[in-house]
């Protein structure tokens, strides 16, 4: 079942490639069925996960021997498998995976190439969150590099080719240091078996465990990203396709977040314990610096941009928690931060595609023109801010009610940020929505394609779902972080 | 009987030279283009049947006392230098229309020197080691200069007079081992360096260097790799594309079998351990900053090729630190000689249809080929990613598996160069990739590549999927071969 999910988009994509040139526009809709079917597995997936099965602590497992080598030990699996937290992980990607090509109704450029390249990338990104040996949760790391690459570069706008080498080098860069670790790792334990690693206590390695920490986290830390690796983020989502955005940010950043839980925490806690601190602190820089750096931006875009970089240092808040609430925390704001950031590049995405500007300064009284847009902007805005009763509210206050206890000024100067973030995103809604009707934008029309409407109001229903009844998802992430608090203990 | 064995295991070598003989012969009676092309790859066909019969016969064992053996390793080698044989054959079949009349003599040398560098992985004696790396380079000497034009000619000069330098720096390293241990067999000489003690350490080191020296010649390693640029772009480019595979791996086999086998004693190994890591890293960082500058791309995947070895002397510096055995480097070094031979005979082949019809090796010049040439540029571009060893390729599978094999030795600091420098090296392949499928293209123009070239792509890029996501069969073949070199 595991395999069918990370797998069937490749078929999706032979499908593409066999399309005739004359029918190439119908690669949307293969695109589009491909994205579904994987939805309705992983959510079938979702709804068959066992919430109270703590042993073993990963469902749905497959594994073969993939490489096998005698003499260098060198042994690697073909694994998969979920635990709670990979669970969630994969009904985002595959949620924003379909919303990614809805959104993309109306791209005329090479459509053929674009939705192959867009379906691989969930393809990667599924078998990022699913692998369960080490090696092969890297190929599928560095897969995801390619289409990234053609995706920013060809169907970009602005610096896009600078900006998609930006964003191969850093994560090239990380990953370079990540291939050490994992290998140094192998060797240590003689196998790459996450399972098996986060069961051991590792001591001895070529390099002190601090080192090998180091190495391990690095990769993550480019991409959560972590100030101050963080310089690709604003140039990449800005200047990629609007479902490149979508993806970018509401999936490829959780891949950071996910692998310090999945591997860092859960494979060296003895480490981890130690950097405890110095993740609260860079979390808390995160979040204050990506937050200021929000207030001052005048393109949407860029200002969302920057807005994750604030967001995901509540992930890396709650980690240095290493505690239950905590930890279920960041992973319930991975989760929500991809649907609440993936809706607002939605919406601006939109926007842009009828204003043809996204300087805020130039836009002004889009409700007037847009009430639906608007009223979307203004659901995912609050939903950003935490207010309650919207996803945002509960993992955040997971997230300062876990560290809280553990580093208390650290977290008292972190809910700033809910304030700054209150700050830009009221500005800018009234700058951008309310106010005084432009004759410039007169003519513009709201959300009326089918395809733009079912993506909005199948995100905002997940946005309220989630903020009602918050144990829909808690609960499974709960059972994924238990194990690793444990061992945190 | 003895001497008719002998005769039965050089057979996938001999049946290469005698054609290379009736194709020289009867192109003084008949010039039928097809009829040299077909014999040569009949050839080919012929030595890669004869090796399999050897492996099916169980016919491992030394022949021509104790000259040559026929092991694990060398059927390898059989195997491998026959495939890129029969690629490049199949690679030149349009290119070789510049040659006009001489095209018997240039395929004939090419199995010349196919054989030659057969024999460089199944001799184990100095003096044979000697005249087999005369035999390959001779011929290569020739056909670098095939072009006649006043590149090609230069390129050939240059390669001449550095060959043969290095030649002598080869010999005299030879001459000392020779002098230490009276004796020219590998095994012998073996023997001497074990029960070495420290008054005879200096002469040893120095034949160490000396030996390393002159093949790094061969396998185009920093500092020995002047010629590699010029070469590269003036020579005809099937026979660039077969120096930077097969020339180069025939030169990692030599290394292997003199210096795991005659120099794998404790007592030197650590030496020249340390001395080809520093190499290594040097080759690897070297290659790959100065390719970045480069604007064509038969010296661009020259530089490129300096890198690719540096990558592989890591598996030769990767000296198990557990077990103190060969064979984790080893199989190292033939798992990637393996997967790199693939990568880079396909970008070659992309280079030479491209190149073909628009008559220029300048990357600035392959702006738009994704619309002009849709397959080859997708094929260049499976090349390139697995050269930066981004997966699902065999260029991945292969840098990951031969720097577990350095970690495992404790070199972990040169896994660390070596993994910063792929990242300095998706700078430029990726480059290309961005020019084909970015820039508008300067013509509409199709660019197809023929059949020949064709089946060539598709062998190269299958190899490269196949080795990446399927890669045990090969990893068990290189384990295999790695053996001969004990654990």
């Amino acid at each position: 079942m595991l395999s069918f999910i990370v797998f069937f988009p490749l078929l999706g994509i032979a499908t593409i490639a066999f399309l005739p040139r004359e029918r190439e526009r119908d690669a949307k809709w293969v695109a589009a069925g491909t994205a579904f079917v994987v939805l309705v597995a992983a959510l079938v997936l979702f709804g068959r996960f066992d919430r109270d099965q703590t042993e073993p602590i990963f469902q749905f497992v497959q594994g073969h021997t993939w490489i096998s080598g005698d003499i260098a030990h060198f042994d690697v699996q073909y694994l998969l498998g979920v635990d709670g937290l990979s669970m969630a992980m994969v009904v985002l990607t595959a949620l924003l995976g379909l919303v990614a090509v809805l959104i993309s109704w109306n791209i005329e450029l090479r459509p053929k190439e674009y939705f192959a390249w867009l379906l691989l990338l969930e393809m990667s990104l599924l078998g990022v969150f699913t692998a369960l040996d080490f090696l092969l949760f890297f190929i599928f790391w560095e897969i995801e590099l390619i289409p990234m690459y053609f995706l920013i570069s060809i169907w970009g706008t602005g610096r896009k080719v600078y900006s998609a080498w930006k964003y191969v080098f850093f994560t090239f860069f990380g990953s370079a240091f990540m291939l050490v670790g994992l290998l140094v790792l192998g060797f240590a334990a003689d196998t790459f078996d996450i399972r098996v690693l986060s069961q051991m206590e590792i001591r001895d390695a070529l390099v002190p465990t601090q080192v090998l920490f180091f190495f391990l986290i690095f990769g993550f830390a480019i991409k959560l990203p972590v100030f101050p690796f963080h310089t690709w983020l604003p140039d990449a989502h800005t200047d990629a396709p609007t479902a490149v955005s979508v993806m970018l940010a509401g999936v490829l950043l959780k891949m950071g977040g996910y692998g310090m839980l999945r591997v860092c925490l859960s494979i060296l806690p003895d480490v981890a314990r130690d950097a405890s601190v110095w993740l609260a602190v860079f979390g808390v820089v995160n979040i204050l610096y990506g937050a200021m750096v929000t207030l001052i931006q005048t393109d949407l875009k860029r200002l969302i941009a920057y807005s994750s970089i604030s967001h995901m240092g509540y992930v890396l808040l709650g980690l240095s928690a290493l505690g239950q609430v905590g930890l279920t925390g960041a992973g319930m704001q991975m989760f929500t931060h991809g649907l609440i950031t993936g809706l607002l590049f939605v919406v601006v995405g939109m926007v842009y595609d009828r204003a043809h500007t996204r300087q805020i300064g130039e836009l002004s009284g889009l409700a007037h023109q847009m009430p639906m847009i608007a009223v979307v902007m203004v659901i995912a805005g609050l939903a950003s801010l935490g207010l309650p009763s919207m996803a945002g509210f509960v993992s955040e206050v997971m997230v300062f009610l876990g560290t809280f206890d553990k580093h208390g000024a650290l977290t008292i100067l972190g809910v700033i940020g809910i304030l700054l973030t209150a700050g830009y995103i009221l500005w800018m809604i009234q700058r951008v929505f309310l106010g005084e009707r432009v004759p410039r934008w007169e003519g513009l029309g709201d959300a009326t394609a089918w395809w733009e409407r079912t993506a909005l109001v199948v995100m905002v229903a997940v946005i309220f779902l989630i903020g009602i009844y918050p144990a829909v998802l808690a609960d499974v992430i709960e059972t994924g972080v238990q194990p690793i608090v444990v061992r945190l203990a | 009987m003895g001497e008719l064995a002998s005769v039965d295991r050089l057979g996938p070598e001999l049946i290469l030279l005698a054609f290379a003989g009736i194709i020289v012969l009867t192109d003084l009676v008949v010039q039928r283009r097809w009829l040299v092309v077909g014999s040569s790859l009949l050839a080919v066909v012929g030595s890669l049947l004869w090796a399999g019969t050897l492996v099916a016969r169980d016919m491992q064992g030394s022949a021509f006392d104790g000259l040559l053996v026929v092991d694990d390793f060398s059927l390898f080698f059989n195997f491998l230098f026959a495939g890129i044989t029969g690629v490049v054959i199949l690679a030149s079949i349009d290119y070789s229309e510049r040659f006009s009349r001489y095209q018997a003599e240039y395929y004939a040398l090419i199995l010349v020197s196919a054989a030659g560098m057969m024999l460089m992985a199944a001799t184990v004696d100095l003096i044979a080691i000697f005249i087999v790396l005369e035999l390959t380079s001779i011929s290569l000497y020739v056909l670098v200069a095939f072009l006649k034009d006043v590149r090609s000619s230069e390129a050939g000069l240059k390669y001449l007079l550095l060959g043969a330098l290095s030649t002598a720096v080869t010999l005299y390293g030879m001459a000392l081992l020779f002098g230490l241990s009276g004796s020219t067999s590998l095994a012998d000489i073996g023997n001497v360096v074990a029960a070495a003690n420290d008054d005879t350490r200096a002469a040893l080191v120095m034949a160490m260097v000396f030996l390393a020296a002159g093949l790094g010649f061969k396998m185009a390693v920093v500092p020995f790799q002047m010629w590699v640029p010029d070469v590269y772009e003036g020579a005809p480019t099937p026979i660039t594309a077969y120096l930077s595979v097969g020339s180069k791996a025939a030169g990692f086999a030599v290394v292997m079998r003199i210096f795991f086998e005659a120099l794998g004693d404790r007592f030197i190994s650590g030496d020249w351990s340390n001395m080809f890591a520093a190499i290594a890293a040097i080759s690897m960082s070297v290659g790959n900053l100065v390719a970045v500058s480069q604007t064509n791309i038969k010296r661009m995947l020259g530089y490129s090729s300096i890198a690719q070895a540096g990558y592989l002397l890591v598996g030769i510096a990767a000296i198990s630190a557990a077990e103190g055995g060969f064979s984790l480097g080893a199989s190292g070094v033939i798992f990637f000689l393996a997967a790199y031979s693939f990568t880079n005979l396909g970008a070659f082949i992309a280079i030479i249809a491209i190149s073909n019809r628009i008559n220029s090796d300048e990357i600035g010049d392959y702006g738009g080929m994704a619309r002009r040439a849709p397959l080859l540029a997708l094929g260049l571009t499976l090349c390139l990613v697995s050269l930066t060893g981004i997966p699902p390729t065999a260029g991945f599978i292969a840098k990951v598996y031969i720097f577990n094999a350095a970690v495992q030795s404790d070199l972990v600091w040169l896994v660390i160069v070596g993994v910063l420098n792929s990242v300095v090296s998706a700078y430029y392949y990726l480059r290309v990739v961005l020019q084909m499928y970015l820039e508008a293209p300067p013509s509409e123009e199709r660019v197809s590549a023929g059949p020949s070239l064709g089946v060539a792509m598709a062998i190269a890029s299958g190899g490269i999927l196949f080795i990446g996501i399927l890669p045990f069969p090969l990893l068990e073949v290189s384990e295999t071969a790695a053996r001969v070199f004990g654990s």
